[in-house]
């Protein structure tokens, strides 16, 4: 990568300086803007009927006395519909054999999972609408629902789509080396274990939110969205709904959490576009914390039988794993819902050096609630099953788990390099990041405690994890497969009259910091107090095209972009600067909002008198000099796939054996994102992923009745995390950034969420090894601990 | 999860909310704290024509001490209790079991009265009211009648309150000197509703002397066992022999099975809890 090298020492350099984002008294102060604060004239509200089936015909839907409601604007089915807005079917070219039906954003006389839109009604009010919904009067003729992902291939199994003859999906095979000698050999020890990973969900602090609206005089759609992908949705808004693509405007202001949810194509969101169209008013439609629970893409639920074979030092032999996913009636359109599976197929033992390692996935279609990526995919899965595995297996041949990691771990100067399923590495540090967590957590202290405890009947444990973090995709990820998802992004930066520099860029702000990174590079790099920074992100209409903010990649694309755009700028003025003061270029500078003398930092001109000029007394200038004060460049990953980050992290727990109560008594997280942009706000990403891990490993979990209803759509019975619960995460980090870019940084957003719940499983069987059982089934509740204890 | 329509009124005395209740036409429904009602109402699992907001009723609200026993308006907060300075020595179970009460926010919005109406069978102000021989008082446009705790609370939401009744205070007896109290409930996180938990108070510890322990969280209403009682007075609150006796009892309860624990893990707990309190008593 070409670059400036010196970037990084500016004198008033903002990357790796923890500087307090500039949003925050916005926001603390209620000024956000989320989508639910758009308030249009004439807007109107949307509510759904939804189906109570997982599978049944829809025979007849009466909305006579529903029309007749106070405030009622109008009504529409799933047929009604289907003439506005086209079907969409989630596959993608590269993820070969993937298959899907078509969906419509209503079902159309089938409907096959709970909480399918069937009906919408939209009115002055949504109490209005929902009162209208209540005397919808909707025939059913339930179907035999395929609700069990693991029966849902049986022969007897009711086949969801009846022109794939089953209810397969994808299925893909990975077999590297020889596995099956490999496990055979002398001398080989062999654990084997099902894992089974509950379904869960992003739970967003603001629920999935557009208001859509529509001037029919300029065949102009407008969508204010809680979402992730302003791009992608603008395609795919315009590809459905046939308006054109430049007359779509999607815009993407304050987003209240996304983890992943605010990245797919919703029923209900399409259809508010479709019907402001329709009505050529606005609509709003924001999903209450019942439908948010009901229709956001859920993740994980996965089955997994693995086995791992040991040789005698501890060495890993092979892996070999079966996963089977179920994902809902329907692939999600348009990421898919194939990637976790493959991501698990990928990833996981990726930390390690293996020679063996074989790996099929199945993925199924069942009657509940869509899967889809979610916060670190695939990743819980993958990490949860080698390192279990591993931890296992250390106990089985007696070996320190730590000791047993580093007899297999990737060595740091080991790089570039494949892993088993042939990802492409580089820049990692697993030996360096393993000894630094040891050392934080005090380890050699810990399993003192442990045998203390133990003497009284206290079960604590410790768990480890050793892992990867996808990050920074670059178009083999989504782009090559067909997918309307921009893997560039772009930046812009503009240098205006009073001395400021306006930024905007394309990758998004959905409350962890994006805006605040991308003015701390602008900043340093082209040389203004960050205070004179101002970002513009999340609209089509204003800034450069781009894919936005998912798969950790607005710091490490985003950023990069925002690098390059800052230095363009500066060499731009610098050129001007140049002229005016009768200078070479290459003897000043730009630092804190002035031109200076590179050498001693004297200053030359301030920034605004050189705008000013520039703006208001072009007379003043050659003639043939042309200035430029804006620039914008834009970045991609070239060579690499993902750019990979890698971590260590260690859990603490303590098991009460006679409730089943797991408590974290702690938490350590060592991750290498390369270049840290802002230390504050990585070591709250890495703390926000891990407490989102513990959820998974120990609290959330969406239940589905056999029947496929589910059963805790609030927040009283679907748990997530909660602060009292949660211990004290310490953040440490390695550097090593990736050559890749010159900025150097990888994504930091999902290491917290891909690798706690292995730490956690293996800190809670830490625990239970005196009492010779263990669980391999998340989420860990207590009444599951007190089964494999054998106490209920 | 927006609540259907429904007529608001906010009477400013007790008669006038009875009025309002006492009318049939009106499809009244009292609004304690609104901490389960406005869920309810969201969830449209409620549709009452008319919320009578009893917050406006300044009778309904306050702490009268007359020496041997407490009197707590019905539209008393978990709040105001907890910052009632002679809560500790005159309610120490109750003090015990506060912090276990939701979280801040519910506790600064929910009531007395409201929790003991609605009966749930997992909170824990019902089992309070058990373990401690409270009575509770209704009061009607018709009048005033007392019933004992143990005679309130019926099943499942199900309580003695006659539709046109409120519940308007509860008198607690206050803890005689010496009297031991312990609290103990498991929830997964703190603030939810529990697995299973146990109120209990005893004239003393060791031996056990006249204990009474109310579970909640277990069945479809707080209960006291008077086997488990019995197998457990007299005896050292450490005596396993005592507790497995004791718990034999459990076999007359018809246990909770659901999302969070089946009824064998609930039997399982419950045992649990039941040996933690004693421990603390």
């Amino acid at each position: 990568m070409t670059g400036p090298a010196t970037i990084f020492d500016r004198p008033n350099t903002y990357i790796g300086q923890p500087t307090p984002r500039q949003d925050t008294d916005r926001l603390l102060q209620g000024r956000g803007k989320y989508v639910d604060d758009v308030q249009l004239p004439r807007m109107v509200h949307a509510a759904f009927h939804r189906s109570p089936h997982a599978h049944a015909k829809i025979v007849s839907i009466d909305v006579s006395a529903a029309k007749a409601m106070p405030g009622v604007i109008a009504i529409y089915t799933g047929k009604d519909l289907a003439e506005t807005v086209t079907p969409y079917v989630g596959v993608l070219t590269h993820l070969a054999g993937l298959r899907s039906a078509p969906q419509h954003p209503i079902a159309v006389d089938v409907a096959r999972w709970q909480g399918e839109p069937v009906v919408m009604v939209v009115a002055t009010s949504r109490a209005l609408a929902e009162d209208a919904v209540e005397v919808i009067e909707v025939e059913y003729d339930p179907l035999p629902a395929a609700c069990d992902a693991e029966t849902a291939l049986d022969a007897s199994a009711p086949v969801i789509h009846k022109d794939f003859g089953s209810n397969l999906a994808w299925e893909r095979l990975v077999d590297v080396g020889d596995v099956e000698a490999a496990l055979k050999a002398e001398g080989v020890t062999v654990v084997e274990r099902e894992f089974r990973f509950g379904r869960h969900t992003g739970v967003t602090l603001e629920p999935r939110s557009a208001v859509c609206d529509y001037d029919p005089s300029e065949n102009q759609l407008t969508m204010y969205y809680s979402g992730q992908a302003p791009h992608m949705m603008q395609v795919i808004l315009s590809k459905h709904l046939g308006v054109p693509e430049e007359n779509v405007r999607v815009i993407s202001n304050d987003v209240g959490g996304s983890f992943g949810i605010k990245i797919h194509t919703y029923g209900d969101e399409v259809a508010a576009a479709a019907v402001a169209k329709l009505l050529k008013r606005p609509v709003k439609f924001t999903a209450d914390r019942h439908e948010s629970f009901l229709t956001d893409i859920h993740a994980r639920d996965h089955v997994v039988t693995g086995k791992m074979g040991v040789d005698a030092n501890g060495k890993i032999v092979a892996i070999d794993f079966d996963d089977l996913t179920g994902i809902g009636p329907f692939s999600m359109y348009p990421r898919t819902s194939a990637i976790e599976c493959n991501q698990v197929l990928n990833l996981t033992g990726a930390p390690y050096d293996l020679e063996n390692y074989r790996a099929r996935g199945r993925v199924v279609f069942q009657n509940k609630n869509m899967m889809c990526q979610y916060r670190a995919v695939g990743h819980p899965i993958a990490m949860a099953i080698c390192d279990g595995l591993i931890e296992d297996a250390a106990r089985a041949i007696n070996i320190d788990p730590v000791e047993m990691r580093r007899r297999n771990l990737m060595r740091d100067d080991s790089y570039p390099r494949a892993s088993a399923s042939g990802m492409k590495l580089d820049d990692l540090s697993h030996q360096k990041a393993l000894d630094r967590l040891v050392e934080i957590m005090d380890y050699e202290a810990l399993r003192a405690d442990q045998e203390e405890a133990r003497k009284k009947g206290i079960h604590r444990g410790i768990g480890f994890v050793s892992m990867v973090e996808v990050t920074n995709p670059s178009p083999m990820f989504y782009g090559i497969g067909g997918a309307p998802i921009a893997s560039q992004d772009g930046a812009t930066a503009r240098l205006d009259a009073g001395g400021a520099l306006h930024i905007s860029s394309s990758v998004t702000e959905q409350g962890q910091g994006t805006n605040a990174i991308l003015a701390q590079i602008a900043a340093g790099v082209f040389g203004v107090p960050i205070e004179r920074v101002k970002v513009t992100t999340g609209d089509t209409a204003t800034v450069p095209y781009g894919g936005g903010t998912w798969a950790s990649r607005g710091a490490g694309i985003g950023g990069e972009a925002m690098l390059q755009a800052a230095h363009a700028l500066k060499e731009q003025v610098l050129d001007v600067a140049a002229v005016m003061l009768q200078a070479e270029a290459d003897t000043l500078d730009i630092r804190n909002g002035a031109v200076v003398d590179a050498k001693n930092g004297t200053e030359r001109m301030p920034l605004a008198d050189l705008a000013r000029t520039v703006y208001y007394r072009g007379n003043e200038l050659p003639s043939d000099l042309n200035p430029e004060l804006i620039a914008t460049r834009h970045y991609r990953v070239t060579d690499f796939p993902f750019v990979f980050t890698n971590g260590a992290m260690a859990a603490h727990v303590e098991v009460d054996t006679d409730t089943g109560f797991t408590k974290v008594l702690g938490f350590w997280a060592v991750e290498d994102c390369g270049r840290v942009i802002n230390p504050m706000l990585v070591d709250e990403q890495v703390r926000g992923g891990v407490v989102q891990g513990i959820g998974g490993a120990l609290y959330e979990e969406c239940i589905y009745s056999e029947d496929g209803q589910m059963l805790n759509t609030t927040m009283a019975d679907y748990m997530v995390p909660m602060a009292a619960e949660m211990p004290d995460i310490v953040v440490s980090h390695i550097e090593t950034p990736s050559k890749t870019s010159v900025l150097g940084a990888k994504g930091a957003g999902e290491a917290g969420t891909g690798g706690a719940p292995a730490a956690l499983l293996n800190a809670v069987n830490d625990a239970l090894a005196p009492l010779d059982t263990s669980i391999w089934q998340m989420p860990m509740t207590p009444e599951r601990i007190l089964k494999v204890l054998g106490k209920v | 999860m927006k609540a259907p329509d429904f007529r608001y009124e906010r009477p400013e005395s007790l008669s006038a909310a009875l009025a309002l209740l006492a009318d049939e036409a009106n499809g009244a429904q009292p609004l304690a704290g609104g901490q389960s009602l406005m869920p309810m109402l969201n969830f449209r699992v409620a549709a009452p024509e008319m919320l009578v907001d009893l917050s406006g009723v300044a009778e309904l609200r306050g702490i009268s001490d007359s020496g041997d026993s407490i009197r707590i308006g019905a539209m008393t907060r978990y709040r105001d209790l907890a910052e009632w300075s002679d809560l500790e020595a005159k309610l120490p179970l109750v003090a015990l079991a506060l912090p276990h009460i939701a979280h801040h926010a519910i506790r600064n919005r929910g009531t007395i009265g409201g929790s003991i109406s609605l009966a749930d069978p997992a909170a824990e102000m019902p089992a309070l009211m058990m373990a401690l021989d409270a009575e509770i008082t209704l009061t009607s446009a018709d009048g005033e009648r007392t019933v004992p705790a143990s005679e309130f609370f019926l099943g499942f939401y199900e309580t003695a309150r006659e539709e046109n009744e409120l519940v308007t205070s509860v008198r607690v007896p206050a803890a005689t000197s010496g009297q031991r109290s312990a609290f103990y409930e498991l929830a997964p996180r703190h603030g939810d509703y529990a697995m299973a938990g146990v109120a209990m108070v005893a004239d003393a510890a060791s031996p056990i002397t006249n204990l009474r322990a109310a579970f909640f969280g277990i069945a479809g209403q707080p209960i006291r066992l008077s086997v488990l009682e019995a197998a457990l007075n007299g005896k050292a609150p450490d005596d396993e022999a005592a507790i497995t006796v004791a718990t034999a009892a459990f076999d007359e309860v018809d246990f909770i099975d659901d999302l969070k624990a089946s009824a064998a893990t609930r039997r399982h707990l419950a045992g649990v809890v039941l040996k933690r309190a004693l421990a603390e008593l």
